[in-house]
C-alpha cells in the first residue's frame, strides 16, 4: 500500500481533538485511585483511634505531608512521561527530595535517642502490617494509573511505569496514614519509604509489558 | 612555513564567513522554519482542519522515510520495512495528536513517536537493540525523502480482522469519506458511537500492523 493512500484515508472526517484529555484522565485516575484507597482503609482497618491526641494528629499530618508530596510530584511527571518524549522533561532529583528530606529528619531523630530505643523506633508495632498494606492498596491506584497512561503514548515504558507505581505508593500511603498509629520518623522513612520504592520498582518492570503501544 | 599560515588564516577566514552567513540566515526565518511550519499545521490539524492534517501527515512522511531509511539501512534493511514503518508512525501521529502540548516544540514530539517505533520494531524483528543508533531530535526534519516504495501491508485489507463495528465505522468515515451522521445510520450506532469506533478502530489497526511485522 502506498503511504499517500493511508494519509488521505486518515485526513477524512479529522475531529478536533481534546489537548486536555492527557492530563483529565491523569488527574481522574488519580481522584479515584485516591477515593479507592482511603475508602479501603476507612472500611477494612479503620481510623487510628487516638486522633483526639494533639501527637497523633502531628504525626498523622506529617506522613500526610510525605505521601502527598510523593504523589504529586510523581503525578505531573506522569502526565509528562505519557506523553512521546516526555521522558525527558522528569528530573529525578525533584522525586527524591520527600524521600531524602524523610531520611534526614529520620537520621535525626535517631541520632537524638539512645541507641537502646532505635530497634521500637524503626520496626515501631506494625512494620509488617505497613509493609504488607500499601502495596495491596496500591493495586488499584496503579491499575488506573496503568489505564490513563494507556490512554496516551509514553515513549519510555520503564519510566512511565515506574511513575505509574509511585503515584500508587504514594496515593496509596496517604490512605494507610490514615490508619497507621506507629509514630517515629525512622518507622515512615524505611516502611513507608521503602514500600513506595518498591511500588516503583514493580512498575518499572511491569511497564514495558502493560505499556506497549 | 609562512605560505601555510597565510594559507590556513585565509581558509579560516573563508570558514568564519560562511558561518556568519549561516547564522545572518537563520536570524532572518527564525533557527527552525521547518519546526515553525509543522508546529502551524499540527495546531490547526489539533482543531480538526484535515486540509492541515492531511498537508502535516505528507510532510511528516517524508521526513519520516529519509529518517527510516538511514537507520535501517544500517542494519540491512530495506525500502519496504522502511515504508512500512513509515506507515506505522503516520497511523501513530494521527491517533496520538491529542497527547501533543502546544505549549512544547513539535520535532521532538514527532521524533520520539519515530524512534519508538523504530526500537520496537528492532525489538520484535529481533535485531539487538544495541544497533539502535543515537539520534538527535533535529534528525528527524533533517532530511526530506519523497520516493515512497509501497508497504508490506495493506492497512485497509487489514480491516476486516476488526470487529464489525469498527470495520463499519473506518470504512464509513476514513474510505467512503461519509460525515459522522451518516455513517452512524449505515452502521446503525450513534454518532459518538462512530466517533469511538473510528479512534479504537484505528489504535486496534496499529496493533494488528504491530504484530503481523513480528512474524
Amino acid at each position: 500500500m502506498k503511504t499517500d493512500e493511508l494519509i488521505t484515508a486518515l485526513s477524512l472526517g479529522v475531529e478536533p481533538v481534546n489537548r486536555r484529555r492527557v492530563n483529565r484522565t491523569i488527574g481522574l485516575a488519580l481522584v479515584v485511585g485516591t477515593l479507592v484507597a482511603v475508602v479501603a482503609v476507612l472500611v477494612g482497618l479503620g481510623v487510628r483511634d487516638d486522633l483526639t491526641t494533639p501527637r497523633a494528629v502531628v504525626f498523622l499530618l506529617m506522613k500526610l505531608a510525605f505521601a502527598l508530596s510523593t504523589a504529586g510530584v510523581a503525578s505531573v511527571y506522569l502526565a509528562r512521561a505519557v506523553r512521546p518524549g516526555g521522558e525527558r522533561k522528569i528530573s529525578v532529583g525533584l522525586l527524591a527530595i520527600p524521600f531524602a528530606a524523610i531520611m534526614l529528619l529520620a537520621a535525626v531523630s535517631l541520632g537524638q535517642a539512645p541507641s537502646s530505643h532505635w530497634d521500637r523506633m524503626v520496626l515501631g508495632s506494625e512494620w509488617l502490617e505497613c509493609f504488607l498494606s500499601i502495596p495491596i492498596i496500591a493495586i488499584v491506584p496503579f491499575a488506573l494509573a496503568i489505564w490513563a497512561a494507556r490512554r496516551a503514548a509514553p515513549t519510555n515504558l520503564v519510566r512511565a511505569g515506574a511513575l505509574s507505581g509511585l503515584v500508587a505508593g504514594g496515593v496509596s500511603s496517604v490512605a494507610y496514614a490514615l490508619h497507621c498509629a506507629d509514630d517515629s520518623l525512622p518507622f515512615v522513612a524505611v516502611w513507608y519509604g521503602g514500600t513506595i520504592v518498591l511500588c516503583t520498582l514493580t512498575g518499572a518492570i511491569l511497564g514495558p509489558r502493560l505499556l506497549r503501544w | 612555513m609562512l605560505g601555510a599560515n597565510a594559507e590556513f588564516r585565509s581558509n579560516f577566514q573563508a570558514g568564519r564567513n560562511r558561518i556568519d552567513r549561516v547564522n545572518e540566515y537563520q536570524h532572518k526565518t527564525g533557527p527552525f522554519p521547518i519546526e515553525e511550519e509543522l508546529k502551524a499545521l499540527m495546531l490547526a490539524s489539533q482543531d480538526g482542519d484535515a486540509d492541515a492534517h492531511q498537508r502535516l501527515l505528507k510532510r511528516l512522511s517524508r521526513h519520516l522515510r529519509a529518517y527510516y531509511k538511514g537507520k535501517l539501512i544500517r542494519v540491512g534493511r530495506g525500502a519496504t520495512e522502511a515504508e512500512d514503518l513509515v506507515q506505522e508512525a503516520v497511523l501513530a501521529i494521527h491517533i496520538q495528536r491529542h497527547t501533543y502540548n502546544p505549549e512544547e516544540p513539535l520535532t521532538p514530539w514527532v521524533h520520539a513517536i519515530a524512534r519508538y517505533k523504530l526500537i520496537d520494531f528492532l525489538r520484535r524483528t529481533r535485531a539487538s537493540v544495541a544497533d539502535v543508533p543515537i539520534d538527535e531530535a533535529n534528525e528527524i526534519t533533517a532530511h526530506d525523502d519523497h520516493l515512497s516504495a509501497e508497504s508490506s501491508f495493506d492497512v485497509l485489507k487489514l480491516l476486516n480482522r476488526l470487529p464489525e463495528k469498527m470495520q463499519c465505522a473506518i470504512q464509513a468515515v476514513k474510505i467512503d469519506g461519509l460525515s459522522v451522521a451518516e455513517a452512524a445510520r449505515r452502521c446503525g450506532i450513534s454518532e459518538s458511537g462512530v466517533k469511538v469506533s473510528v479512534h479504537r478502530g484505528l489504535k486496534a489497526l496499529a496493533r494488528v500492523i504491530a504484530q503481523r511485522t513480528g512474524t
